[in-house]
């Protein structure tokens, strides 16, 4: 059987989640014996999105023009797209900026109001992703299989939900040890 | 007291006269969610959880306020009560901004192990993202209206318990919001006894002591429900 091709991708987050995936410490090994990690931003070096992805963790809420991008890229792509986390999830702390309306206040606020020396707005196309104007859960700009709350998913959680899929079954979202957001 | 029989998920019940449908499933141990209602104070059927179906009737009634009568047949479980709960749940966190990770009430929030218990692991609503305030006033609690769901718990409490009636329900709609005093920061209110009765009500982390960081909320219910005993029962003892 050819091995299962494993991505984790990281939007916007602060990248607990994939911290967590760390902390799966030496079932890593067994992991690792059972996928192939194709794209990630702990387990590869590659910058272009592979073709035919099994699974892929997806971390972080949809912020910013370049995440925009990977996520349409990664869900043509891939089989099974799995929420990563609260701010995949929900938009969490990423999308609190949305609660002083669209993306010219907020970066008004971080880069003049707040900026000390020569404030000015960050502006460099094709280096800097501009930013959207709300930052959006995954499911808001792509269809999502499968939904792992918690900020971030324990270890166990984590695991809990990828063997199944190593099986080639489907993992049971229920219950606090699963689905409890925070 | 006269006896009033039926039936809840075809278990035969025995209760008395008056009592609500909620109360009757309590007592004989079926559990049905609930957000608004609060042991020792009057029930409002604000937050939409407790429906149940009843045979014969096309309508969905809320458990808390409807009484029971002879020859009911309740349903609290079905497939539709089930969708439909799931689907207020995810309302609720799609209408305020609920951030679960930098919570006060975080593992400690009747919010987020009711989305457990309805099985949300996502909402399927746009977030609305709303621009609520926080109130800080207070020289020893605080406000975010960021977390409230309008319960109006702390609404209740107040009145009915402390007899204070700092709080209520300003505007309609999605504008609506708690208020204290007459539209006054909370702190310049001069009716409020700073009894804390309202944080031990607050279901989410709406409410809190300030110096409370996160997931440091653990709310004290059962004070109210013993506050409520004494002075009916006079029983002093916890």
């Amino acid at each position: 059987m050819a091995k299962i091709r494993l991505a984790t991708v990281w939007l916007a987050g602060c990248s607990g989640c994939h911290m967590s995936f760390l902390d799966m410490d030496e079932w890593l090994i067994e992991l690792a014996e059972q996928v192939e990690v194709v794209f990630s931003p702990v387990g590869s070096d590659l910058k272009e999105y592979p073709e035919n992805v099994d699974v892929c963790l997806v971390e972080g809420g949809v912020a910013n023009e370049e995440n925009l991008e990977l996520a349409l890229e990664l869900r043509d792509r891939t089989k099974t797209v799995i929420s990563f986390g609260d701010c995949a999830v929900t938009a969490n702390v990423p999308g609190m900026r949305n609660m002083l309306g669209g993306a010219e206040p907020v970066l008004k606020r971080a880069y003049l109001e707040l900026g000390d020396k020569t404030p000015q707005l960050p502006h460099a196309p094709g280096i800097v992703p501009e930013l959207l104007e709300k930052v959006q859960p995954l499911h808001s700009v792509i269809p999502v299989d499968i939904f792992m709350p918690g900020c971030p998913p324990s270890a166990e959680r984590i695991r809990a939900t990828l063997e199944p899929l190593l099986r080639g079954e489907q993992p049971e979202m229920v219950g606090r040890e699963m689905i409890k957001f925070g | 007291m006269s006896v009033v029989t039926l039936k809840i998920n075809d278990q035969e019940l025995a209760t008395e006269t008056g009592k609500t449908i909620l109360e009757a499933a309590q007592d004989a141990g079926i559990r049905i969610p609930t957000l608004c209602h609060l042991d020792g104070i009057t029930d409002v059927g604000a937050c939409r959880l407790c429906l149940i179906e009843l045979k014969g009737g096309r309508k969905l009634l809320p458990a808390c306020v409807t009484e029971v009568a002879e020859g009911m047949e309740v349903e609290t479980h079905t497939e539709k009560l089930q969708d439909y709960r799931r689907m207020i749940v995810e309302l609720l966190f799609s209408e305020g901004n609920h951030v679960c990770a930098i919570c006060v009430a975080n593992e400690n929030c009747e919010l987020q192990d009711v989305a457990v218990e309805v099985g949300m692991d996502h909402t399927r609503f746009r977030y609305r993202f709303p621009d609520r305030h926080i109130d800080l006033s207070h020289p020893q609690f605080g406000i975010d209206h960021n977390r409230c769901i309008l319960c109006t718990r702390c609404v209740r409490v107040c009145d009915e318990i402390e007899g204070a009636h700092v709080w209520d329900v300003a505007q309609r709609g999605a504008a609506e919001y708690i208020v204290s005093g007459l539209s006054q920061p909370w702190g310049e209110v001069d009716a409020c006894t700073a009894c804390g009765k309202c944080v031990d009500a607050c279901p989410t982390g709406s409410i809190f002591r300030k110096g409370t960081t996160t997931a440091e909320k653990v709310g004290d219910r059962d004070k109210l429900q013993f506050l409520v005993t004494a002075r009916q029962e006079r029983q002093w003892t916890r």
